[in-house]
């Protein structure tokens, strides 16, 4: 099967019994995109993966190949290349022959086959490698075969679980850019299925995040990362201080929330009234230990880990509260502190209801009182 | 690498040893060796000892060559390898679609391998009387038959060459099916689903992908069930033709040892069997040296 200008996905869903893995997917895949989903354990990533790749069948929905739909073909008629989590190599066979494998099944003429795999051989630089079964292999090794072996045959579609999760963190980052270096390199059109939220911003163009088998949230990487939707993509893109207070004064925009004895000024990020309980969300990066007394914030810091440049610190406020935030200045645990927020970067969630809140959060902050 | 290197000549040794895998866990393997010298090694030897001793005198061959030169004797082998080739290789190739079929879960698993399962615990004799009855002359089987008039006689499918046979399938096959079945389940299923999305059909995912992953299993199933069916005996005699074409070794070494009371041929006849099946043995184990055996990647 030849390329494609758009694949989409039409309220894509697969059920388990009565549980859904995967609700109201719906996301169109522009030729030459490279697409992360992204969402924590058991969000459903992997079933819209093997959806698409056509290992699962749907219980709900369509999958379009531009105006062609694809989701009752066999995964072997799809032409998608998949890269499995555990890579998935056959054992039996050598690097050469795993290579091949795909080349082989589509009966190209031998001289082909050979020419191809070995220049695929070359792309991933295992040329040293090449007759040596898979049980032979470092994992970083594995990990270049199994996309070898994915995008030798030069497919529409590749399709990726979390290929990188199995890896040291040196690693990691090497293969982070091999893998984006190929996409560009080989015009291929990816969908990266990654729990890593470093991962997916630093990698992807577009970025899916899912919960609960449902999508949260589609966006570029600085949309996500600047604007999360809600409070639980905030809580996944990093935005440590999840705060479940009431907002005490709403206008327009602008919302004030109390904050360890005094007010904070934040954005909501949705309907929110005075006096609603709300989620206010705030990077580590966006709290700042100040010299002066600006905001009139004040803590004692708890905990300091060294991060390299900067120190990440634990301010418990006069109110219990914990907050998680970043300074270059020397601190030690048990020195009082006054605390600035960045402007405009206290996001105000709306929350649904008692349970929608970030119940972990307050937990800790109930037992550190 | 030089002595001074090494923390010591003694230490040095040890490590040697320990890289080949010799260490003090070894001796645990103690008691097991015992076992194997007492209960098969030392019979064993005595039956060979025997055999070179043949009981109205004559030279240390003297059985040997009885047996090969008595052509009544020696076509034992063959009527044995000819009913006990085929249902090994039956028992294997019948196992490996039933088995692919019952990897995954469904409903009814638990019963169906029940099912297949049962013939094991039957017993050789209760399987030749199940045999007699529904294939015999009078069975339902060659009833069934007449009474649709598709034959005008009874076909004759039990005292002969073919049941012997059903009774070697029949009481081989859940052997055979278990072993494939765990085989089977040791092989990662997402090898046939990489093998899927590189644009590999059904049947070539089977042949290219499973097949060669199971073949070293499929080789030691045939092995086992291919010694069970090789020793046959009782059934041999219950649903066979003892005097005539299911005449097997294991027959001869009987009637060499209680009927003759000539324990020293009936241990020669016994080694030949031994050689036979240790001569295919051979053969099958060879190929299997040539195949991949390592991991499979599945859970096990
Ligand atoms: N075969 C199955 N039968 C029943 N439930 C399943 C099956 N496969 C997945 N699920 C359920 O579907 C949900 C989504 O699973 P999925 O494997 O897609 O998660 P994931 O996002 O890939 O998680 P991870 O990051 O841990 O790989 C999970 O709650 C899981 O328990
Ligand atoms: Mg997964």
């Amino acid at each position: 099967m030849s390329g494609f200008d758009q694949l989409s996905l039409d309220g894509v869903g697969r059920r388990f019994g009565t549980a859904d893995a995967l609700a109201d997917l719906d996301l169109t895949i522009e030729r030459g995109e490279f697409i992360a989903l992204l969402g924590p354990s058991g969000c459903g990533k992997s079933t819209a993966l093997n959806c698409l790749a056509g290992l699962l069948p749907l219980t709900a929905g369509s999958i379009w190949q531009d105006d062609q739909r694809i989701d009752t073909l066999p995964p072997e008629k799809r032409g998608f290349g998949m890269v499995f989590q555990n890579y998935a190599l056959f054992p039996h066979l050598t690097v050469r022959d795993n290579i091949a494998f795909g080349l082989r099944m589509r009966r190209l003429p031998k001289e082909e086959v050979r020419r191809r795999t070995d220049a695929a051989i070359d792309m991933v630089r295992l040329e040293e490698h090449a007759g040596k079964l898979p049980g032979q292999l470092s994992g970083g090794q594995q990990q270049r075969v199994a996309i070898a072996r994915a995008t030798v045959l030069e497919p529409s579609l590749v399709l990726m679980d979390e290929p990188l999760s199995n890896l040291d963190a040196k690693l990691r980052l090497e293969m982070r850019t091999e893998i984006r270096r190929l996409h560009q390199s080989l015009g291929l059109t990816t969908v990266y299925v990654t729990h890593d939220q470093e991962e997916a911003l630093s990698m992807a163009d577009r970025l899916v995040v899912m919960r609960l088998g449902r999508v949260q949230q589609i966006g570029t990487p600085e949309e996500v990362h600047t604007k999360p939707t809600t409070w639980h993509v905030a809580d996944f893109m990093g935005y440590r201080n999840l705060l479940p207070v009431s907002a005490s004064r709403v206008d327009g925009d602008a919302v004030t929330v109390p904050l360890g004895g005094t007010t904070v000024n934040g954005v909501a990020q949705g309907r929110v009234v005075a006096g609603d309980e709300v989620v206010a969300a705030v990077r580590p990066e966006d709290v700042r230990l100040g010299n002066e007394d600006v905001t009139g914030l004040k803590g004692r810091v708890e905990v300091v880990e060294y991060q390299g440049r900067e120190l990440a610190v634990e301010v418990a406020l006069e109110d219990g509260v914990r907050l998680h935030a970043r300074t270059d200045r020397k601190v030690e645990a048990g020195e009082h502190v006054t605390i600035t927020v960045t402007p405009g970067r206290l996001l105000v969630y709306p929350s649904e209801g008692p349970a929608d809140r970030p119940a972990a959060e307050l937990a800790s902050a109930g037992l550190a009182v | 690498m030089s002595a001074t290197a090494g923390p010591g000549p003694t230490l040095n040794w040890r490590h040697r040893l320990a890289e080949r895998g010799v260490d003090r866990k070894l001796w645990l393997l103690l008691p097991a060796t015992i076992f194997v010298l007492v209960l098969f090694i030392y019979p064993f030897l005595y039956g060979l000892s025997l055999s070179f001793q043949p009981m109205n005198g004559g030279s240390v061959l003297a059985n040997y060559q009885r047996f090969f030169n008595d052509a009544y004797q020696r076509d034992t082998i063959f009527t044995t390898l000819k009913i006990a080739l085929p249902a090994a290789l039956l028992n294997v190739f019948a196992a490996v679609p039933i088995a692919f079929r019952m990897r995954g879960r469904f409903r009814g698993k638990r019963l169906m391998t029940t099912v297949l399962v049962v013939p094991i615990t039957l017993g050789t004799v209760l399987t030749a009387q199940g045999l007699l009855n529904f294939l015999g002359p009078t069975g339902w089987f060659n009833r069934v038959l007449m009474g649709l008039h598709l034959i005008d006689g009874p076909i004759r499918l039990t005292n002969n060459y073919w049941g012997v046979f059903f009774s070697l399938i029949i009481t081989g096959f859940p052997f055979a099916f278990l072993l494939v079945l765990s085989y089977l389940s040791g092989i990662d299923p997402t090898l046939e689903r990489a093998a899927a999305t590189l644009g590999a059909s059904r049947s070539q995912r089977f042949r290219r992908i499973t097949l060669p992953l199971l073949a070293p299993g499929l080789a030691t199933t045939f092995l086992l069930t291919f010694v069970l069916a090789f020793s046959v005996f009782p059934s041999a005699v219950l649903v066979g033709n003892p005097a005539g074409s299911t005449r097997v070794i294991s027959l001869a070494a009987y009637q060499a040892a209680y009927e003759q009371y000539d324990y020293s041929y009936a241990s020669a006849i016994a080694m030949i069997m031994g050689a036979v099946e240790l001569v295919v043995v051979a053969i099958v184990l060879v190929w299997r040296a040539r195949l991949y055996t390592g991991s499979t990647g599945g859970k096990g």
